[in-house]
């Protein structure tokens, strides 16, 4: 179990309860359960990497349960209780300095719960119709949310009781009449203080904390249909889209133009991510289907079929690696990409772990290597 | 005879190139008369224009006629050894293999469809009462077409729609326990799309309806269709989409069928086309069977398949067709193979 969960580089959580992992190089696909038996309380809603190291996945379900998932062993290691069923599917969730988790729900409650105590640290509010919650990767104490009805709002944890910034919706259009406004999917941009927003209006905001403008500073539309993921590439000028109907598009955040779409999905989206370091797009959704695009080109580089719905994605840092069909060099390649690889992952503080665990995924390689040689 | 400029090429052997020498030596020849690069169209006059180019398909077809005649005696020349003969490229032939193809024992599916909207239905909890509506002030054919529904489809209603909005009518059938909400779409005084959506929370499918006929336009027909629950026939529905909408048709259909009634409906996918006929049977003898064609006919094609009730503009989908401009047409199967064509 511990060598599949290792390979893989990008996981999904999918309706049907089941964690899967796929692992491009190899196109495999393998599924990860719980329990014994499937069910439909179990639906993950939300997936975060537990620690910096990714070696730790929190998956949270929909009966209110965050499930601890090692990579390292190919298991669920903890369940901890977060929350009511009743209170609404979780819309975010992120973890705080390793061992706070902040989850947050439909009905707007906002949580940080530490290891031990089955009691929330510290709670608040965010308004009602929550559909989404993101942390800010710079400043992991600052959260932003929005939903129906309900503007972004960005919360610093050290101090919960007013959000640091909350959005004005929209002036009123031509016809005086107020504007509805949806939230859907939000993101912090690098470098900067701005969030990125989009709507179920089929509009994309930029909003700028730092200025006093508290409308948006940016608006783009695209399409015609509710616009339900957003991702930011990592050059952070670029944002990937995608909506109900399955459309993908990247919109340029400096001018606020289309660059282009991306082809091939045809269910609608409901997780999108880039890569961290390479220029490469998945996305997920109804269709069943794992789509790995291109950026520079928008050509379709991996497909995999994985029987349920897809409800969110995330990918693992390390290089997607190249696809298998090296032949005879395969075992020189091997270590050459295993040096590169940890080459280019970003340094951990505590260094004499992160020297035990490369010894191990090492040696493990060879293992494997022996094993597919024999 | 002088023809237009040879810029064809004939497939065929070595000799190609010292042909095309030849016919530009000819065509030099002959090119004192006519500019170098001439073609039929510059022709100003259309009954000139239009007997060079009837001269030129005949010359081109004469030369095909050649051509295969030659290729006959080769074949016969050289008898046993001669090459196989090549196979015709077909749509059938250009199919890869469609990989959400769903096998009959996986878990995860089996899982996915024994919880999904359907499975009250196919628990035997529920059973199926639809209501079958059209769009607004409908015409005769319309009509009739309901009509001639609601006698196929047991537990059948059909009501005037009076211009209500569905996402209004929805909810009113949920708390009068209706199952299904069936919605003809009309276009010029002729039904053109349908709109399924399968009642408490369950997906809603988008078809184009076409070739509809009638009772009374159905030549060696039968009698009336009887009151009896018909048996339901899903052919090539092997795809996960092909599932959920087989699933859908269904469950339209009460779970027990009544075989006294001997009435038959058969949902036949082909090439993403689904075909309704509605049959009669009776078994002569042990391996004879004779039918009768009842009730409506009529085609329908999935233009998309969305999650939940009725909601065009804010719900989510699972399937959109995407007609593509482009000249290569992929067909996204309901059933085995995804065929492309070049």
């Amino acid at each position: 179990m511990g060598d599949t969960s290792r390979l893989c580089s990008v996981w999904l959580g999918s309706e049907t309860g089941i964690l899967k992992g796929v692992s491009l190089s190899r196109k495999q696909a393998f599924n990860f359960c719980n329990t014994s038996h499937l069910s439909r309380d179990q639906e993950v809603r939300a997936l975060c990497w537990g620690d910096p190291a990714e070696s730790e996945l929190l998956v949270g379900s929909v009966d209110g349960t965050v499930k601890t998932f090692s990579t390292e062993k190919g298991s669920f290691t903890e369940t901890r209780r977060c929350g009511d069923p009743a209170d609404g599917c979780f819309t975010g969730l992120a973890v705080l300095r390793g061992s706070a988790l902040v989850s947050c729900v439909e009905c707007g409650t906002l949580r940080v719960w530490k290891e031990d105590s089955s009691e929330p640290v510290t709670e608040l509010s965010a308004g009602k119709n929550v559909c989404r919650m993101r942390q800010s990767p710079v400043h992991p104490h600052k959260v932003a949310t929005g939903g129906k009805e309900n503007g972004l709002k960005i919360w610093d944890l050290e101090s919960p009781e007013k959000p640091v910034f909350t959005a004005k919706n929209l002036r009123d259009d031509w016809l005086d009449l107020r504007r509805p406004h949806w939230v859907r999917d939000m993101a912090f941009i690098p470098g900067t203080d701005k969030v990125v927003t989009c709507t179920g209006y089929h509009q994309v905001h930029v909003f700028d904390p730092s200025s006093p403008q508290r409308r948006p500073v940016l608006e783009v539309e695209y399409g015609e249909y509710p616009l339900t993921a957003l991702s930011l590439t990592a050059s952070g000028d670029t944002v990937v889209v995608g909506n109900t109907h399955g459309q993908i598009a990247l919109l340029d955040l400096r001018k606020g133009l289309v660059r282009g779409c991306l082809k091939g999905l045809v269910g609608g989206v409901r997780g999108l991510q880039c890569h961290p370091s390479q220029p490469v797009v998945a996305s997920c959704g109804l269709d069943r289907f794992l789509r790995i695009h291109s950026l520079e080109d928008r050509k379709l580089q991996h497909k995999v079929y994985l029987k349920s719905r897809l409800n969110c994605l995330l990918f693992s840092s390390r290089d997607l690696e190249e696809p298998a069909g090296e032949g005879g060099a395969q075992e020189v390649k091997e270590e050459e990409e295993g040096d590169e690889v940890w080459d280019s992952m970003e340094r951990v503080e505590e260094k004499p772990k992160r020297k035990t665990t490369e010894e191990e995924e090492e040696l493990q390689k060879k293992k494997s290597k022996k094993k597919k040689k024999n | 005879t002088r023809t237009g400029s040879r810029q064809h090429t004939q497939g065929g052997g070595v000799e190609t190139k010292e042909e095309q020498e030849e016919k530009m030596e000819k065509s030099e020849q002959a090119a004192a008369a006519f500019p170098p690069s001439f073609s039929v169209s510059e022709i100003k006059n259309k009954q000139r224009r239009h007997l060079m180019f009837m001269k030129f398909k005949q010359e081109k077809r004469k030369q095909k006629l050649q051509l295969k005649k030659k290729k006959k005696k080769e074949r016969e020349a050289l008898g046993d050894k001669a090459p196989p003969k090549e196979v015709p490229k077909t749509i059938e032939n250009q199919r890869v293999y469609d990989e959400t193809t769903v096998n009959p024992e996986d878990e995860e599916v089996a899982f996915d469809e024994g919880t999904d909207e359907f499975c009250s239905y196919f628990n035997g909890l529920t059973n199926p009462k639809v209501l079958i509506t059209t769009s607004d002030r409908p015409r005769g054919r319309t009509v009739r077409f309901c009509e001639q529904l609601a006698t196929v489809i047991p537990n059948a209603y059909v009501y005037y729609r009076r211009g209500l909005a569905l996402k209004r009518v929805v909810p009113q059938c949920i708390a009068r326990n209706f199952t299904y909400v069936m919605v003809v779409n009309e276009d010029r005084k002729v039904p053109n799309g349908l709109v399924l959506c399968h009642l408490p929370d369950g997906p809603t499918a988008h078809f184009k309806v076409s070739s509809v006929r009638l009772r009374k336009e159905m030549k060696r027909r039968g009698k009336e269709p009887t009151e009896h629950s018909p048996e339901v026939i899903l052919n090539n529905f092997s795809t996960r989409l092909g599932h959920s909408i087989g699933r859908l048709f269904a469950a339209l259909f009460p779970q027990d069928p009544q075989f006294v009634g001997r009435q038959v409906a058969t949902f036949h996918n082909q090439r993403d086309f689904i075909f309704f006929r509605f049959h009669r049977y009776i078994f002569k003898n042990e391996k004879k069977v004779g039918i009768q064609e009842l009730g409506p006919r009529f085609t329908l094609k999935l233009r998309s398949l969305q999650k939940g009730t009725f909601d065009s503009k804010f719900g989510e989908y699972e399937w959109v067709l995407k007609v593509s401009l482009s000249a290569v047409t992929v067909f996204f199967k309901m059933q085995e193979e995804l065929c492309c064509l070049i």
